[in-house]
């Protein structure tokens, strides 16, 4: 069976089709404030800290029986707190910020291991938390993905004349009155969320990848922010979508497939554009 | 005529040892003025004052008769020549743009009332047809030119300056004088500079910052000197040196 066919048979491709496109709107769009504020190593720690949400969150799903709790909530706490403690140590603490990010990173997956060790059961869901897997994209998690395109959408839509000067010359936007560690954090809140949107596409050691190189890709030929946002959401989705397609055949882990196909492509852009 | 910079026993230290002090200075509005002095002599430190970065020790400062981070929307700041990454993906226009915060509605896009004075402030520093480029693709003089525009697009009564011409080429420099000068007419302007040879015919004034200054009319000779040194064309200064650490000779010579 083909993967067209198998699209139009099966609601889980559908779903994970969907979710494809849903999380490369955000991608595109904050993966480029990501690349130019340089700030992909804090989108790592904030990436591995997901773990802690994630494993805390089906800790109390099994042993406590509190079904109701979702993942990606737990997730989304779990990266907020990652992006507040990265941000505030390193502006208050003034400790060096790659060593903090290093601190959260690891400390975020330590908790996420204790928690899944002190849960019965299978830990196949660990691979699925860690490389991703699109295929159990729900519809219920199609509607959270969607709420958060919404937050991520309409706050960047609001500031980012802010957001963009911040990122550009922050002295310069203090100056001009603009809050400079007010949107430092809404950049950082803003990156912690799309990850988590990400996390459920490419899981979450791959996420670095998928939110750093489209964007990376769309500024070797974009000249604006608005061109670097639109190419980036545009690579995103033809690279989530063939990933998906070129994964579903062979029966491949469509994470691990899309990744490739990101990295592949960045490394023949930037061959290509090489000045 | 108003005061555009007061400052009164002003002494300002990072810990014991104080950069600058006893700095009394009154720069009247209208005026054009050169702040010099050799490297880490407290020049660059007397301008984050004056734009309330730093907070004085003792003394005081007043913008406009107000404290500086009060009257932050008259000054249009204009830093040292950013490094700047490449490929920033910002055209002209949008760095102009940016000078329009703080005036402009907090949220949501750039107004008309704005991108008209963005455009303006272009055009007053020659830049209107270059205004869609890739910042990172203009010259080093043109980006100089537009970190003014931005400066110039938040409507400011007074401009500062920090090591403006660093890294330009003498012939880009005098361009550079002249607009500043066109700009005098309507604005005050102090700028910093480590480079003698900005203290040029169009400065009115010359603050001198360090302990080793030494201020004397400058000589003819002292000025082909200059000529040479800097390869441009050089007028005689006018010192009305305001103050130094080591003492003040105030209106001292004019020539």
């Amino acid at each position: 069976m083909t993967f067209l066919d198998a699209l139009q048979n099966h609601a889980f491709l559908q779903y994970a089709l969907i979710a494809g496109l849903l999380v490369s709107i955000p991608c595109g769009v904050v993966g480029s404030f990501v690349v130019i504020r340089r700030i992909s190593y804090i989108a790592g720690g904030i990436a591995h800290s997901v773990l802690a949400g994630l494993g805390i969150v089906h800790y109390l799903q099994v042993v406590h029986g509190m079904e109701g709790l979702s993942p990606i909530g737990g997730a989304v706490i779990a990266a907020l707190v990652a992006a507040l403690v990265i941000g505030w140590v390193s502006l208050h603490l003034k400790q060096r910020e790659d060593t903090v990010i290093g601190a959260v990173w690891a400390m975020g997956m330590a908790t996420g291991i204790l928690f899944i060790s002190m849960t019965p059961g299978y830990t196949t869901d660990l691979m699925s938390y860690l490389f991703g897997n699109i295929l159990m994209v729900t519809s219920r998690d199609l509607w959270l993905i969607a709420a958060l395109d919404v937050v991520v959408l309409v706050t960047v839509a609001l500031f980012h004349k802010q957001l963009l000067a911040v990122c550009f010359d922050g002295e310069f936007a203090g100056l001009r009155g603009v809050h400079v560690q007010r949107f430092y954090f809404l950049l950082l809140g803003l990156t912690a969320l799309t990850v988590v949107l990400l996390v459920s596409v490419v899981g979450i050691i791959l996420v670095i990848a998928l939110l750093t190189l489209p964007a990376a890709m769309a500024n070797l030929f974009a000249r604006r922010l608005w061109q670097m946002m639109l190419l980036a959401t545009v690579a995103c989705i033809v690279l989530t979508t063939s990933g998906l397609a070129l994964s579903y055949g062979p029966d491949l882990p469509a994470g691990a497939v899309t990744i490739l196909l990101t990295g592949a492509a960045y490394f023949m852009v930037a061959l290509i554009r090489r000045r | 005529m108003n005061d555009a910079i007061v400052c009164r026993n002003l002494l300002f230290s990072y810990d014991v040892k104080p950069v600058l002090w006893n700095v009394n200075i009154t720069i009247p509005e209208g005026d054009f003025v050169c702040v010099v002095g050799p490297n880490g002599s407290g020049k660059t430190t007397l301008l984050k004052i004056a734009l309330g970065l730093l907070k004085p020790t003792s003394g005081t400062i007043e913008i406009f008769g107000q404290a500086p981070d009060r009257s932050r929307g008259r000054i249009g700041y204009v830093p040292q020549h950013p490094r700047l990454d490449p490929l920033f993906p910002v055209s002209a226009m949008d760095v102009v743009l940016m000078g329009r915060l703080g005036r402009a509605r907090s949220w949501g896009a750039w107004g008309f009332d704005d991108r008209e004075q963005a455009m303006r402030a272009l055009d007053e520093v020659g830049l209107v047809d270059q205004s869609e480029r890739h910042f990172a693709s203009l010259s080093g003089g043109q980006q100089q030119r537009v970190l003014i525009a931005r400066a110039l697009a938040g409507e400011p009564d007074l401009l500062l300056l920090d090591e403006p011409t660093a890294g330009l080429d003498a012939h880009v420099e005098e361009g550079f004088y002249r607009l500043l000068q066109e700009l005098n007419q309507r604005l005050t302007i102090m700028l910093v500079s480590h480079d003698l040879g900005f203290v040029s015919g169009f400065v009115r004034t010359v603050v001198c910052v360090g302990q080793e200054v030494v201020v004397h009319p400058t000589s003819e000779i002292t000025g082909q000197v200059i000529a040479d040194l800097y390869g441009s064309d050089m007028r005689l200064v006018r010192h009305d040196h305001r103050c130094s650490p080591d003492g003040h000779e105030q209106d001292g010579h004019k020539s």
